[in-house]
């Protein structure tokens, strides 16, 4: 199992890599949102895989570690926010360029 | 409380207060705005009068308050012989400085302003000298950079005062940050930062291993303030200042502060090889290299600067001596040099400004003109010179006869008798110069001005402090007595030695060494005069100006061409470097040893298998489809429900509930969003580049991937025992996630959703608030299936939120994800409906929302105030207070509550900004 969330974590890594240095803001939007899931994932697994066990008091004998999971509650929220800011920029750089190339200018210009 | 524990904080304060005076001041006359100056330093000097019989008596009034204690750093103030010397000095001259630069500046200088740069700068220095906390100390010393800069930086429109200004900043701001470093240093060995501490740990201090690197860094700092070799060359292009600037921060202060420091830390440093070595070695060379180069200079505030350099190495020698006597000559000579050096300068304003110029190839003969100034001149040139009955004479003798009594040298030890010599030769002759050159020597040539005799009260000043040199001078056992034994007894840690301090001690070496100066002095003038040509004489083309300014040019220019390569000013590329650096700093870390236990490894089972699959395949699409850009979007969407279910099967269903809504909302928004742009990424990346790109997220992948497996794979320690015990009984809660985000990490959720609601009006501030287009407008694009489900589905939707957030805080849930609920649901209606339908509906302006979804937060927080209690304490302790009452709810919900409303406000601001963009209002560009 671990093995599989490791791995997991890494595909989402090198496809969050590969898609930011691509040239066009809509792609590198994409990137954004793949790094966000690698990280949280990273993040919230540092706490312990286990599996039926919410920290939810009374909910069962064990509980899975709370903290990593409110660290990870608010980077999606925020990570919302910073791709709806991302976007908002990318729309207002194509009106004002002429151009979604992340440089502000086509290649070879 | 006594007198001091007021007056010295006041004392501090003052100039820094009072430096408003002259500013208020600045349209009034000169007159007016000199007294506004002047009554600063009169204030202080009336402040200490009270102070000093208590001093002199041996004691050391001291002040503190806590400022930063956690570092250590507390507004100590002491006032102990070294440091009424000081304090008397800085304020006196300073006086004395106002008073003439009232009549030095001109009509077109802006008065007040050279006054508040004036009064802020004798601020910092008193907090120099009057700092009992080696950081408050640093504060001050850092200050007394910055305000000198705008003081010699005053003739802001003439290129030498800028780079003079400038070189004196880069210098002393970087001798400032050694001296940071030094002061932590000392401060970690002695356990404490107050100096009066400190000075009593000398023993302890010196046999610490990182004396020697403490002492390096304090000492760089002392030596580039007080303008050692080889760090002098800013002192002579700080001579581009006004006249009185020089004066003041030449003679009594600024260059003084670097001797202060040596001298505060005596008790403490003094006493090792390294410290009479170092400082001993500096000084020495200072005092031989400054006499000697002062003789070469044309400019008169040229030979004073080097004079000053000079002066200052002998000081510094003195005190790397470490005996007693040479303590005692050091503050002799600190308050001698202060004098006569003070009026030196007054006079070389006085010649320049009654001449129009300071070049001594040009002046001559002014002895005809002006008696009176060349009198003062004369006498205070002496005093340089070393001559008797002259306050300069007395210490330059006790250091002749220090410098016969230094044992450490052993064999070699004639040198510094024999360099003392040669350096009071030359000394001599730049004084003999200084006369001669300026009083007699012919007939002024080519003069600007006709020369004239100053203004009555420019005189004044000069006057006063020669009138000191003579009265020491004569009288030293009378005058200076009582304050010399004070202040050396500060520097030493110890009541002053005996010595005797009078103008005759018979026949002796050090007499035989004044006449050989005085005689050889003149004779070495006289001589480069009639046979060297002086006035002929060109500086060589390598001096520390040269060299700083080549580096300085040198290092613009590297940066300048390394900019140039690596900012190209493709964000792409950019990002490629960041990403390789981060990589290599990732991989770096492989290199700590691993740890070897294993932990045990849970069992594969199908539906993780099954999602592993999901999340490759959708992932593959994204990346191998990602320029047709609705798919790529579509398959993002599904890789993001595969992470909320992978957080849903590890028991996090908060995280699962809050990805889920986000993953929905953010599809909208990217759907929003893919209208303006264009709906294909051209393939234009080089195939080379692409498999670059391919390497890098590869080595990403691998890097991250094998990360998280050592992770996951090795025990680990949580520090959430305590949320999970505590969450019930202190928060009020046992959803603990829940309870750690509003209550016992409730500070961070509020930074981050003030965060999120930054980012929310930063959308609207690039997009633009936008005008709703009329409903008639997109009425036709409405679904009639969309918006009848909407209809059915908003309340409950509503509702769910509602729920959602009430079990919040005992069963997933919360502000953050009812929020989130809310605002999707409320754009599903945007959607179905459109933005003109939408708008004359919902009434209420999300910006309030979010307003007033933080203002409940804040509150919230400041309500725990009222119980005495820190920012965002929980109520649910005690809830049984008699005033309320039993309140059953924590109040973390009413936090949680303006959590919900400022996630909803954002949302719904966010996506009805990027929706309404679509329609007329806006901007002025039509979407592609």
């Amino acid at each position: 199992m671990e093995a599989l969330v490791a791995s997991a974590i890494g595909i989402l890594f090198a496809a969050g890599v590969y898609l930011l240095l691509r040239g066009r803001t809509f792609p590198v939007a994409l990137g954004l949102t793949f790094l966000s899931y690698g990280v949280n994932l990273m993040i919230f697994v540092a706490g312990g895989m286990l599996l039926d066990a919410p920290p939810i008091i009374g909910s069962g004998e064990t509980y899975t570690d709370p903290l990593p999971q409110a660290l990870v509650l608010t980077a999606i929220v925020i990570g919302f926010g910073m791709i709806a800011f991302f976007l908002a920029l990318a729309v207002a750089a194509h009106g004002d360029l002429g151009t979604d190339h992340v440089d502000g200018r086509e290649q070879g210009r | 409380m006594s007198f001091a524990d007021i007056a010295l904080p006041v004392i501090v304060a003052l100039p820094f207060v009072g430096a408003v005076l002259p500013a208020l001041t600045a349209r009034a006359s000169a007159n007016v705005i000199a007294w506004a100056a002047a009554a600063v330093p009169l204030a202080i000097l009336a402040l200490l009068a009270p102070m000093l019989p208590e001093v002199f008596a041996g004691n050391a009034p001291r002040v503190s308050f806590a400022w930063l204690p956690a570092l250590g750093l507390n507004v100590s103030l002491r006032l102990d012989g070294l440091a009424m010397l000081f304090a008397l000095l800085i304020p006196a001259i300073g006086l004395l400085i106002i008073l003439y630069a009232r009549y030095y500046l001109s009509a077109s200088d802006p008065m007040g302003r050279f006054f508040v740069a004036l009064l802020l700068f004798m601020g910092a220095m008193m907090g120099i000298v009057l700092s009992d906390n080696l950081l408050l100390l640093v504060v001050f010393w850092e200050l007394t950079s910055l305000t000198s800069f705008l003081l010699i930086g005053y003739w802001s429109d003439r290129t030498d005062s800028r780079e003079g200004a400038r070189m004196a900043l880069a210098v002393t701001g970087t001798g400032g940050l050694a001296l940071l470093g030094g002061a932590l240093l000392l401060g970690h060995i002695a356990g404490t930062y107050e100096i009066s501490e400190i000075l009593g740990m000398g023993e302890l201090i010196r046999s610490s291993d990182l004396y020697l690197p403490a002492l390096l860094l304090i000492l760089a700092g002392a030596f580039t303030k007080s303008a050692q070799f080889p760090f002098h060359f800013w002192l002579p292009a700080a001579m581009a200042a006004p006249t009185p600037v020089s004066a003041y921060l030449h003679s009594a202060t600024m260059v003084k502060a670097g001797l202060f420091l040596v001298a505060r830390l005596h008790p403490a440093l003094a006493g090792s090889d390294a410290w009479f070595f170092l400082v001993g070695g500096f000084g020495l060379v200072t005092l031989v290299f400054g006499a000697y180069a002062a003789m070469f200079k044309h400019d008169l505030k040229g030979l004073l600067a080097y004079s000053t350099i000079s002066h200052l190495g002998l000081i510094m020698l003195l005190l790397g001596m470490g005996t007693e006597l040479a303590a005692v000559a050091a503050v002799f000579h600190i308050i001698n040099h202060a004098t006569f050096k003070a009026s030196l300068f007054m006079a070389a304003g006085i010649i320049d400004h009654e001449t129009g110029s300071r070049d001594m190839r040009r002046l001559g003969g002014l002895w005809k003109f002006m008696p009176y100034t060349a009198v003062l001149a004369i006498i205070a040139a002496a005093s340089m010179a070393g001559v008797p009955l002259l306050n300069g004479f007395l210490s330059k003798e006790m250091f002749f006869a220090e410098a016969l009594h230094v044992q450490k040298l052993g064999a070699v030890g004639w040198i510094l008798p024999l360099a003392a010599t040669a350096a009071g030769v030359f000394s001599v002759a730049y004084s003999v110069r200084f006369i001669h050159d300026v009083f007699f020597h012919g007939e002024p040539k080519n003069l600007p001005k006709k020369p004239h005799e100053p203004p009555r009260w420019m005189r004044i000043p000069v006057e006063l402090l020669v009138a000191i040199c003579l009265l020491v001078g004569i009288l030293p056992q009378m005058t200076v007595r009582p304050m010399l034994d004070v202040a050396a007894g500060a520097v030493l840690g110890s009541p002053a030695p005996a010595y005797s301090l009078a103008i005759w001690h018979g026949f002796n070496l050090p007499l035989l060494m004044s006449v050989v100066a005085l005689a050889g002095g003149t004779a070495v003038y006289f001589s480069l005069q009639k046979l060297y040509r002086l006035h002929l004489h060109e500086g060589g083309p390598w001096t520390g100006h040269r060299i700083f300014h080549e580096l300085h040019t040198w290092l613009l220019r590297s940066s300048a061409a390394a900019n140039a390569r690596l900012a190209n000013g493709s964000l792409q590329r950019y990002v490629a470097v960041l990403v390789s650096v981060s990589l290599v700093v990732g991989f770096a870390a492989f290199a700590e040893p691993i740890d070897p236990h294993q932990a045990v490894l849970m069992p594969l089972t199908a539906p993780a298998a099954a999602g592993w699959m999901v999340l490759l395949v959708a992932t593959a699409v994204v990346v191998a489809k990602h320029r047709d850009r609705f798919t790529a979007l579509v398959a993002t969407g599904a890789v993001g429900l595969m992470v909320s279910a992978i957080f849903a099967y590890f028991s996090a269903p908060d995280l699962a509930l809050t990805q889920l809504v986000v993953e929905t909302a953010s599809v909208i928004l990217l759907v929003l969003v893919l209208r303006f742009l264009p709906q294909r990424s051209p393939l234009e990346t080089l195939p080379r580049k692409r498999m670059r790109d391919i390497g890098l997220a590869a080595l990403a992948g691998l890097g991250t991937g094998a990360a998280a497996w050592w992770l996951l794979t090795r025990p680990h320690a949580s520090i959430s025992d305590y949320f999970l015990a505590n969450s019930a009984p202190l928060g009020g809660g046992t959803n603990v996630v829940n309870v750690i985000l509003v209550d016992f990490r409730g500070f961070d959720t509020l930074g981050e959703v003030t965060v999120l609601a930054l980012a929310a009006l930063g959308v609207v501030a690039m997009l633009g608030a936008g005008v709703a287009p009329r409903e008639g407008a997109s009425a036709a694009r409405r679904s009639v299936m969309l918006s009848k489900s909407a209809q059915i589905l908003l309340p409950a939707a509503m509702l769910t939120a509602l729920y959602i957030f009430l079990r919040g805080h005992n069963l997933p849930g919360g502000g953050f994800i009812a929020g989130l609920v809310a605002g999707a649901s409320g754009v599903l209606l945007y959607v179905a409906n459109g933005i003109a339908w939408s708008e004359t509906r919902i009434r209420f302006a999300y910006r309030s929302l979010i307003g007033g979804g933080l203002g409940i937060a804040f509150l919230t927080g400041a309500g725990s105030w009222l119980f005495g209690m820190p920012f965002l304490t929980s109520t649910y302790d005690y809830a049984h207070l008699p005033v309320i009452g039993k309140v059953p709810l924590a109040s973390a919900v009413a936090f949680d509550l303006g959590i919900f409303l400022t996630v909803v406000g954002v949302v719904m601001l966010m996506l009805s900004t990027l929706g309404r963009f679509s329609g007329d209002g806006g901007k002025q560009w039509k979407p592609s």
